[in-house]
């Protein structure tokens, strides 16, 4: 019903319609306050999460958006981490310019690489990417003089956030100043997948011939999007290494790269909060389960990422988005939707 | 007629050649299109018709022959820069967007052809004008009533239809349409024609067709194609009369 009323308002309407805030949003969001007041002493892990899912977002915009699919996402990420790292270690621990200088220089290095990446697809595409991390990985362990090698880079000294905020032991700072970043970034993400520009990243993902044949710019926008991710990749990278005042190869290893793929087919790719969601499941499960057994950890994770791509397909978002879509569930539920003016 | 002929082609090759390897699949081909002809290109299975399209849209390269738009000679161009210069193709299996609606898949093609597909901090909704043309592209082929719902969950026909309606947010000149009825029910099939011949004079129409009722009903000019060559060139009347036609359809009845 709702769709006959929206389009007989025109086209606009029901697009519009979709651009809009849901309540589930912005309940969501006030959820990520949480931690502040329930969990005071999870502070850290929550910053954690923040990181992770914002480096989740980083990759849904290429993997769920433009079908770019990527196994070396932590080439990024590791270059923001260093690049953060190393322009505090030579004294400059300023944050919030340090984590621009991450940006732009793991923007700076996605641009160059989205020439190779804008010309594959696929197989092909994993295979590239995932060379260029090895490559940047064995790089960054061989040049110790810069980046301390297989020790670490230490000596990195963060200033006050704003001149005011320690970053402190317990990860209060660090999670506020991790969250609005993410938040912000988000919001960047929500309009950038909602524009002319998003769409034609959608259609990229659904048919690359046909793009080509009605004139895109396919090649162009891919170029856009990869140099995008990578920034944002590279600011989640440059936000660990300010928060935990270390960097180690880890920044840069495959498993990251995996793990970031994990967590968002894990939560649904292509959703923007699947990232969201499947970095929260994927750490806290992380931290109860090594908690149990240090050593196996992962095995409860292999367990509901195979049940997930076997039942959900679209990841725990899609399965939930199939779950309130369905006839059954509108009828259930359009009582309770009449307060939003939803009901025709 | 006459006027026509007289008209400068939008659309020519000269002595286009393509094989694989020993197989001969384009010899010599020589067509002029006109503005605003609906061309009908007809032949047997493997004939070339494909290819031909193929070709002019830069999909494949000629080994060796001209492709000229408008006089412009666009034989090295890639697709893309043909398609921005109005040459544009659908295809024979649907090519559609599985997961956008129709009104997002050619709005997607409005806003391509407009360069607003750049822009990414202003929502697609406030683009007004771009979706406004996208609507009326879709109520012109009768697709606005299922204009939001998912590509994959519309008929079989209805997509045929998106398949043309991608096309004409193009703006083309010159419109190649690859068997548009292909697995669409004869009834319908008929409809679909009959939207194709009421597409604005000003696009020049050439489509592969295997129902020759239709072909004779709704085409000003048909080349018929066989073997990779072009056997003869001419209107309805002159198609119909002539003995090689009749020859190469003869047992050929599947296809009449």
């Amino acid at each position: 019903m709702t769709s006959t009323s929206a389009a007989l308002a025109g086209p606009h309407e029901h697009l519009r319609a979709q651009d809009r805030w849901r309540a589930i949003e912005v309940v969501f969001w006030l959820a990520t306050l949480l931690p502040f007041l329930v969990t005071p002493n999870y502070l850290s892990l929550a910053s954690q999460v923040a990181i992770t899912a914002l480096f989740a977002l980083s990759l849904d915009l290429i993997l769920g958006y433009a079908g770019i699919v990527s196994l070396g996402h932590a080439a990024f990420f590791g270059f923001g981490a260093y690049a953060a790292g190393i322009l505090s270690k030579h004294g400059w621990g300023e944050p919030l310019s340090g984590l621009l200088f991450a940006g732009i220089a793991a923007g700076l290095l996605g641009y160059l690489m989205s020439f190779i990446i804008a010309r594959f697809r696929h197989l092909a595409l994993i295979m590239i990417t995932l060379g260029f991390g090895l490559l940047l990985l064995e790089a960054a362990n061989s040049a110790g003089w810069l980046t301390g090698g297989a020790d670490g880079l230490q000596g990195v000294r963060m200033w006050p956030l704003l001149g005011m905020f320690r970053f402190d032991l317990y990860g209060f700072t660090a999670y506020w100043y991790s969250l609005i970043l993410l938040f912000l970034l988000f919001l960047v993400s929500r309009r950038l997948i909602n524009s002319p520009f998003g769409l034609s990243l959608r259609g990229i993902r659904e048919n690359s011939t046909r793009m080509r044949a009605i004139g895109a710019e396919s090649r162009a926008h891919i170029r856009k999007i990869y140099t995008i991710s990578a920034a944002m990749a590279g600011i989640a990278g440059g936000l660990l290494t300010q928060t935990t005042e270390t960097v180690s190869l880890g920044v840069l290893d495959f498993q990251r790269s995996a793990d970031i793929l994990v967590i968002l087919v894990l939560g649904g790719a292509g959703r923007l909060y699947g990232g969201l969601i499947g970095a929260i499941i994927f750490l806290v499960a992380r931290d109860q389960f090594s908690g149990i057994n240090p050593q196996y950890w992962y095995f409860p994770i292999g367990v509901l990422l195979v049940v997930v791509v076997l039942f959900l397909p679209g990841g725990i978002l899609g399965g939930l988005a199939q779950i309130t879509g369905s006839e059954r569930f509108q009828r259930m539920v359009r009582p309770l939707m009449v307060w939003r003016g939803k009901s025709p | 007629m006459n006027q026509i002929k007289t008209s400068a082609p939008v659309l020519s090759t000269r002595g286009l050649d393509k094989s694989f390897g020993s197989l001969v699949v384009a010899k010599d081909i020589e067509i002029e299109l006109p503005q605003g002809v609906r061309y009908a290109l007809i032949g047997p299975n493997g004939a070339g018709k494909t290819t031909l399209i193929n070709l002019m849209t830069g999909m494949l390269r000629p080994d060796s022959g001209q492709i000229l738009l408008g006089g412009e000679d666009i034989t090295a161009l890639d697709p893309e820069a043909r398609v921005r210069r109005g040459l544009i193709r659908t295809f024979q299996i649907n090519s559609l967007f599985p997961h956008l609606t129709p009104l997002e898949a050619v709005t997607l093609a409005v806003c391509e052809r407009e360069g607003i597909s750049r822009t990414w901090w202003k929502p697609v909704w406030t683009y007004h004008d771009a979706l406004d043309e996208a609507y009326d592209i879709l109520k012109s082929l009768m697709l606005a009533a299922v204009c939001h719902r998912q590509t994959r969950e519309l008929a079989y026909g209805q997509q045929r239809l998106l398949e043309i309606a991608l096309a004409l947010a193009t703006k083309p000149k010159v419109l190649l349409l690859d068997e548009p009825a292909a697995g669409v029910p004869r009834e319908e099939s008929a409809e679909l024609f009959t939207a194709i011949t009421s597409l604005s004079q000003d696009i020049t129409v050439l489509f592969i067709e295997h129902d020759m009722n239709l072909v004779f009903r709704l085409a000003s000019r048909i080349i018929v194609m066989v073997g990779g060559r072009i056997l003869v060139e001419g209107t309805p009347a002159e198609i119909s009369a002539d003995p090689r036609v009749r020859e190469v359809y003869l047992g050929g009845a599947a296809h009449v």
